[in-house]
């Protein structure tokens, strides 16, 4: 079809829609509504893993994601009862430095897109490493200590989240 | 090819249909083992013994007013009890219903959708995103009642997802690491059923089950005693049906799955020497029939003990169902799943 293969169709549209729907996410006046258009951004970007073959990330994606995480952020949202109405209007001076702020960014990530792609993948073959077995062992053998950094990493936020969410003790 | 997908559409169908089918029968089953346990009659009018009570429930429902609540974001509103009944019916993709069978022409079809080699973190991911249904409806609702009784009902499913998941991190462990439902059923398949090994973490998942299903006596997103209706209080018509029978099907595909993950599925004891009494050659469809069986009247004994429950126990206070959840099943579970990696270490099934 055109000279592209399936493949290629599938990413593209994937894509496409990825960068569509996160764009909704920024230009949806209501917030239940962000939620939801970056819960399927998420479920393109599990696409783009599954075509990648890399089912573990993308089921886990998915789970962890749009399964936990927007959870919770649906709960904020929903229970602060956030709507178009509440939205405070800002002048155009933060308007401006929002703007530069999000551009440098942008800079800054697209910066470090440079040279990507003379990166070498790892010898693993590149079409099995997604699998759970071959993913287990290569995160437990060759790259176990920067997983345990950041499984410590993971765990000292857990505990700070508690301490700052935690009750006075009288 | 085409025969493939023939086959494929065609085992769809036949999950699809079975699933709806014991959703609309557990209804009738329900309604008929609480009077039995209230020493009553129950419902007998429709049909003989009742039978066709379903049938008229479902008309009912289809011919109620629909009432959309004019506030509220009809979108979501739509969307909300969809979702609940997409997600429940996708859980049953994964599930082993059989032991493949060959044809005289040497084709393999199998009583499975499809095999994929994550099929557990496939159903965890399909439930989380079944909270999304319960959420969007009780919060497009525009009604403090639903609210609270979605974020109750979606609160309630993570809390008790941990503990699940941990629980099934041991099973995987003890059915030797992989997390295709066929290969943890076929690993139960001369030995012995996985609940032997992991009586404790079935116990968790049992329990766990009971929340994620929001059953009594978990029940609490839908306490009419304190939200009305719950998430689903503005709902009505089929709307309304979707909801409670994506229930059903629920407690249907989760009893299915305890049975697959710690009873064997379609295993039963003494399977092969049962087989040879009868001549059945491996690969014979009357294995597969058989198993098949074997594996429902599992479910219908779990979906029996789910009923068993619900009446007869009252409901938990939300304070001590978070409590039951978090400080109870979850180092419960954790300690489970230590001694399960203590045990395997011992035996020399994990290697590092």
């Amino acid at each position: 079809m055109l000279g592209y293969t399936i493949t290629q169709w599938i990413f593209g549209i994937l894509s496409f829609l990825a960068i569509m729907l996160a764009l909704m996410v920024v230009f949806s006046r209501n917030p239940v509504n962000s939620v939801l258009y970056l819960v399927m951004t998420f479920f393109c970007i599990a696409g783009h893993y599954l075509l990648m073959n890399a089912q573990f990330l993308a089921i886990v994606h998915i789970v962890v994601y749009a399964g936990a995480i927007m959870v919770l952020f649906l709960f904020v949202i929903m229970l602060m009862n956030l709507n178009e109405d509440t939205e405070p209007q800002r002048t155009w001076l933060t308007k401006i430095i929002a703007g530069v702020a999000g551009g440098m960014l942008l800079f800054v990530l697209v910066g470090s897109l440079k040279g990507a792609e003379q990166m070498q993948l790892s010898s693993y073959g590149a079409s099995q490493i997604g699998l759970v077995k071959n993913l287990g062992k290569v995160l437990f053998s060759e790259f176990l200590f920067p997983f345990e950094i950041a499984s410590i990493l993971l765990l000292a936020a857990l505990v700070g989240a508690i301490m700052i969410g935690k009750k006075e003790i009288k | 090819m085409l025969s493939v997908i023939l086959v494929k559409l065609l085992t769809c169908v036949i999950v699809f249909a079975i699933s709806l089918g014991v959703a609309a029968y557990a209804t009738l089953w329900e309604r008929k083992f609480s009077a039995l346990l209230q020493d009553r009659v129950g419902p007998d009018r429709a049909g003989p013994k009742g039978l066709l009570q379903p049938l008229a429930d479902g008309g009912k429902m289809f011919f109620k007013e629909e009432i959309i609540p004019n506030v509220s974001n009809k979108f979501l509103f739509i969307l909300g009890p969809s979702l609940f009944m997409v997600t429940a019916l996708m859980t049953g993709s994964v599930i082993p219903w059989g032991k493949d069978f060959s044809t005289a022409s040497g084709n393999v079809y199998s009583f499975q959708i499809t095999d994929i080699n994550i099929g557990v973190l496939y159903l965890f991911g399909v439930v989380s995103i079944g909270v999304y249904g319960i959420m969007i409806g009780g919060w497009a609702s525009n009604n403090k009642y639903a609210l609270l009784g979605a974020i109750r009902a979606s609160s309630q499913m993570i809390s008790y997802e941990i503990a699940m998941g941990i629980s099934v991190i041991a099973l995987i462990i003890t059915a030797g690491g992989t997390l295709s439902l066929r290969e943890i059923v076929a690993q139960q398949d001369a030995g012995v059923a996985n609940v032997c090994y992991q009586p404790l973490g079935f116990l968790i998942f049992f329990v766990c089950a009971l929340a994620e299903t929001n059953r009594a006596p978990f029940d609490l997103p839908e306490c009419e005693a304190e939200l009305v209706g719950g998430y689903h209080t503005e709902y009505s018509s089929m709307k309304l049906g979707l909801f409670l029978f994506a229930e059903y099907i629920n407690m249907f595909i989760s009893s299915a799955v305890m049975s697959a993950f710690y009873f064997g599925g379609y295993n039963f004891p003494f399977a092969q020497e049962l087989y040879n009494a009868m001549g059945l050659h491996e690969g014979s469809i009357w294995i597969s029939i058989i198993g098949f069986g074997a594996f429902f009247t599992k479910i219908v004994i779990f979906i029996c003990v789910f009923m068993w429950i619900r009446w007869t126990l009252p409901r938990f206070r939300y304070d001590q169902l978070m409590n039951l959840g978090w400080k109870i099943l979850l180092p419960l579970s954790l300690l489970n799943l230590a001694i399960t990696v203590g045990v395997e270490f011992l035996r020399g099934n994990l290697h590092f």
